[in-house]
């Protein structure tokens, strides 16, 4: 199906999924001013944010389904696979972080719905980002997925660190926003276009590119380099994700991360595909990103601390794949989000159950003991420490895999011995987890009776350990649908005019 | 049409058994585990007489698993696999049994996890597609890592990490490599694969890619074989784990290292690995491996720590007979590999028996006990003897081939290695007669009780191989000479 961005109607089906989560947030925003009062009323508000994002993967699908491209003049929107999967990624990130909080927010008495109109916008926002062809699109998305996120993590109004969080959010997301937006502006000053692909072919077309675009490249990246918390803009991440609410923190580790990468793909791709000067600096970010990551983490005794810094690294793993600068490198993202966003939300899942009073006191030795009285629950949390590390047999490692075949085929097989030295180091932080769960005794009998995930909890957790490690094993049409979405981000160059007609149809879609 | 399903059946076989033990009575576990790994050396004994010697790679199946990346399944055995398949097959029942009495609580979980390695373990043995067996290397570490970290003695917690993080380390760095070849070759022939037999025979100039990824995969496998200076975990996770674990360590996983070296390292890198550095490196390490592994040895309290170091020793005269790249030596290398298996397995299972009893692995808390259990006394020195290399034993025939075909083309070196046979004597002989035969002086031991029944269906087996191998090895020569030629020739043409 092709869509001229130019016409009225053709827009409309492109925007389809966002204009489906838009008239939703709507629905709930007028819902919520009604209902805001039980607990009730919060389970009601859950439900229907997770017919929303149903129904929008639901429009998403449609358009992947007819194979939907643009057509014409470039617009400001990307229509390509890249867009869905990201999607796909986001809403099943939210949809998760809906399920898991449901009990949490019961539990800390956290009775307001908005919680959730806030993951709705969040999660517009993100789709924005990943869609827009423009970076005035991407930074309305970056905007209001930020607005809503700082919200998010100061939502435990009466926890001090809950507050503190936010503001810290706040201030430095403040900060990148400026960053980017300056970075933006220079880009502008120098091509005279936001858009994305314009961009490129004035990067093409000029020899050398001049100091006024460099600067706005650098603006740019350390705006991105904030958001995804890439070392050194990475201080705002062990104090905001340790005092947020444990679902939004894995919210942000997971959704926020993403969609941040997400749009730096497309911008590095489509624009400045032909400009080497960022390649260097994002080789030597992914490096002390990947170094620092797991050092920090190594030495953290707090579970949440020790997620967080995990986070970081995750990062830095990332920042192999945006290095590589190849389709590959795009696939490797998708493919590692999917299983990143998998295992962390699941980690994140069981801490939110273990916790009382923003979790930052549980300690990674209070799990001693887990896997004699919870079985389960420690099998769980175990796959997903193991998943983190990139062992064999679970989607982490398949996920770890892509990256360092993306380092290795782009002939950087330097860079991809630095990831897997950087992953030993931190088997000495996720194997105590399962250490502690399996090799300590408890201290008390009743040590682990209280933790609860609830019904809904439990289903999500099921099901992320079933991906887990169904993705470990057979991994295969997962990694179709990445390489179908890497191929479809394009340096501009190579792509004008016209757009080509999509590749070759998906094996056997909707399954 | 045994040829076709058997590996596979040996691999998928004990995870099916595993759900069964889990779903078992807890005090059935033990049952339903001996059971399944008495199966699973009952489908792996044919393989004995249907292997033919010459004819390669054998029982091969293949079938795509991860086809855009070109990762296939594809297992085979030849001459070099088929005696770890099958020494791997025949000491799980043993380990199984072993543990009977020794392993007392969360019984399913051990027992599950015994049958998870024996996937691993023999997954690695037979994979033929380079991502397939990178898996399985791994696989097994888990089921390790808890066993001793669960099961293991006091230091356990640390034994486990130590562990398991010296192997993830070099096995990642291998992982690269893997990567490395895999695109070096794909992009040289057009085919993208991680199959064994295709990467071995397209794999032409390197340049000076190849030291490096020599590198890497020695990196991985000298940390497992384990070579000096890399042997630092092992003392540890032998000591700490229960006997079963030490057994399977020693007899089974140590090999994996050796076992890549034969199968990867140097066919595929045969001339960074005899280049005169890397040739006198190995050596030099080898030999310092049973020198100072037996020198260790010699003075360790602890008996278990004594047949760690013991190992250490050992499996220097296999690098020895590898790198030496005679027939001999090579047939000899196998030998040792297997040896080892069977007299350290039945060392580290007659510690645990007498642990049992006594509740103490400290060679001074014995003393003249041969008067007081006179069959473990009986076993305890044959297998020593089999350790030691008594001719008429299984350890003579292994060790004397790797010197006999290492003098050809090591002479200083084989002499060298020659007085580490006549360590192994020293410290052997040494503890067994500061445990049995020195007089009975502490009154702890005068109760002790000979071994039982079961104790002696563990035995009797292991015994029997250290004869067999000792007075009539020919079965195995012959079965892995073509291998072994094969290997050589490969090397040596490059």
């Amino acid at each position: 199906m092709s869509l001229d961005l130019a016409v009225y109607r053709e827009l409309v089906l492109a925007l389809l999924p966002e204009l489906v989560l838009t008239a939703w947030a709507m629905v709930l925003l007028l819902l919520v001013a009604w209902r805001h009062r039980t607990a009730g009323d919060l389970r009601l508000t859950a439900w229907l944010t997770l017919a929303a994002l149903a129904s929008t993967a639901v429009a998403v699908w449609w358009l992947w389904w007819n194979r939907a491209y643009a057509q014409g003049l470039p617009g400001m929107l990307a229509v390509d696979d890249f867009r869905w999967v990201s999607d796909w990624l986001f809403l099943g990130a939210a949809g998760l972080t809906v399920l898991v909080s449901v009990s949490y927010l019961e539990r800390e008495a956290l009775l307001a719905p908005e919680y959730y109109l806030l993951l709705v916008f969040a999660t517009l926002g993100m789709m924005l980002m990943a869609g827009g062809a423009d970076l005035m699109v991407i930074f309305l998305g970056l905007e209001l997925m930020s607005v809503a996120v700082y919200v998010l993590a100061g939502f435990d109004r009466k926890s001090p660190r809950s507050a503190e969080a936010a503001l810290k959010y706040f201030l430095l997301g403040a900060f990148a926003s400026g960053f980017l937006l300056y970075g933006i502006a220079l880009i502008y000053g120098a091509t005279g276009t936001t858009n994305l692909r314009l961009i490129g072919i004035q990067v093409t077309l000029t020899q050398g590119p001049s100091v006024m675009l460099l600067a706005g490249l650098a603006l740019l990246l350390i705006g991105f380099a904030f958001k995804v918390a890439a070392v050194p803009f990475h201080m705002w991440v062990p104090d905001v994700y340790d005092g947020a609410p444990t679902p939004v923190t894995a919210f942000m580790a997971t959704g926020v991360k993403a969609a941040a990468f997400a749009a730096l793909f497309r911008v590095l791709t489509e624009s400045f595909a032909t400009a080497a000067a960022w390649r260097d600096i994002v080789w030597w970010l992914a490096v002390i990103t990947m170094v620092g990551g797991n050092l920090f983490a190594l030495v953290q005794r707090s579970l949440k601390r020790m997620l967080a810094y995990s986070s970081v690294a995750h990062a830095g793993y990332l920042l192999v794949a945006v290095a590589s600068g190849t389709a590959a490198g795009r696939s490797a993202f998708i493919v590692y989000l999917v299983a990143y966003t998998l295992m962390s939300l699941g980690a994140f899942a069981l801490l939110a159950a273990k916790g009382r009073r923003g979790e930052s006191d549980v300690l990674i030795d209070d799990l001693a003991g887990l896997a004699t009285q919870r079985p389960w629950l420690a099998f769980a949390l175990a796959t997903c420490m193991l998943s983190l590390l990139g062992f064999p047999g679970t989607a982490g490692f398949i996920g770890k895999w892509y990256i360092l075949v993306a380092a290795t085929g782009a002939g950087d097989p330097a860079l991809a011995a630095i990831l897997v030295l950087a992953s030993v180091v931190s088997a000495g932080y996720y194997l105590p987890v399962i250490m502690a769960m399996y090799m300590k005794p408890e201290p008390t009998a009743a040590a682990h009776a209280e933790i609860r995930l609830g019904r809904l909890g439990d289903a999500a957790v099921a099901a992320v350990v079933a991906a887990l490690l169904l993705f470990g094993v057979w991994p295969n049409r997962l990694l179709d649908l990445a390489r179908t979405a890497g191929d479809s981000v394009r340096p501009a160059a190579t792509t004008q005019p016209p757009s080509p007609p999509p590749p070759a149809p998906p094996a056997s879609p909707g399954s | 049409m045994y040829g076709r399903w058997v590996l596979t059946a040996l691999l998928v076989w004990p995870l099916l058994a595993t759900l069964l033990v889990l779903l078992a009575p807890a005090t059935r576990a033990k049952y339903v585990a001996l059971g399944a790994s008495l199966l699973e050396f009952a489908l792996s004994v044919p393989l004995w007489w249907t292997f033919a010697p010459e004819g390669g790679m054998q029982f091969v199946a293949d079938y795509a698993w991860i086809a855009p990346w070109g990762i296939h399944y594809t297992v085979g055995v030849d001459g070099i696999s088929l005696f770890m398949v099958l020494l791997t097959t025949f000491l799980m029942p043993l380990s199984v049994l072993g543990s009977w009495s020794y392993i007392t609580r969360r019984e399913p979980g051990f027992y599950a996890l015994l049958l998870v390695l024996t996937t691993g373990m023999i997954g690695v043995f037979v994979a033929l597609d380079l991502f397939f067996f990178y898996v399985m290397w791994e696989v097994m570490l888990i089921p390790m890592y808890f066993i001793i970290g669960v099961w293991g003695g006091e230091n356990r917690l640390y034994a486990a990490i130590k562990f398991f993080i010296y192997t993830f380390f070099g096995s990642l760095l291998m992982l690269v490599a893997i990567l490395v070849l895999y695109f070096h070759v794909g992009q040289a022939t057009g085919t993208f694969s991680f199959a064994y037999l295709h990467l071995l025979a397209d794999l032409h100039d390197l340049g000076n890619l190849a030291p490096w990824l020599f590198g890497a995969f020695f990196l991985a496998f000298a940390i497992k074989v384990p070579m000096f200076p890399f042997h630092t975990w092992l003392p540890d996770a032998h000591v700490e784990a229960p006997t079963a674990g030490s057994v399977i360590l020693a007899g089974i996983l140590l090999k994996m290292g050796t076992y890549g070296f034969l199968r990867f390292a140097l066919p595929f890198f045969p001339a960074v690995a005899l280049s005169e550095t890397v040739q006198a490196a190995i050596v030099a390490l080898s030999l310092i491996g049973i020198i100072y592994g037996g020198l260790v040895a010699m003075v360790q309290p602890d008996f278990k720590k004594l047949i760690a170091y013991s190992s250490v020793a050992h499996l220097g005269f296999v690098m020895l007979g590898i790198w030496a790249l005679t027939l001999q030596s090579v047939q000899g290398a196998l030998l040792v590999m297997i040896n080892h298996g069977i007299s350290t397995g039945a060392l580290f299972f007659l510690v645990g028996m007498i642990y049992e009893r006594r509740h103490s692995r400290l060679i001074d808390a014995y003393g003249g006990i041969a008067r007081v259990v006179p069959l473990f006394a009986a076993i305890l020195t044959i297998v020593s003897l089999s350790s030691i290399g008594l001719p008429g034993t299984n350890g003579f025939v292994g060790e004397f081939l790797v010197l006999l075909g290492a003098f050809r083309t090591y002479p200083v070196a084989a002499v060298i290695a020659t007085t580490g046979v006549i360590v192994a004597a020293a410290y052997l002989l040494w503890a067994l007669q500061r445990v049995l035969f020195n007089p009975l002086d502490k009154h702890e031991n005068e109760k002790l009780t000979d071994l039982t029944a079961r104790e002696l269906a563990v035995l009797v087996p292991l015994l029997a191989c250290i004869i067999w191998i000792g007075v009539y090895p020919k079965p195995f020569l012959r079965r892995m000479e073509p291998a072994a030629r094969q290997l050589i020739e490969q090397v040596r043409s490059k």
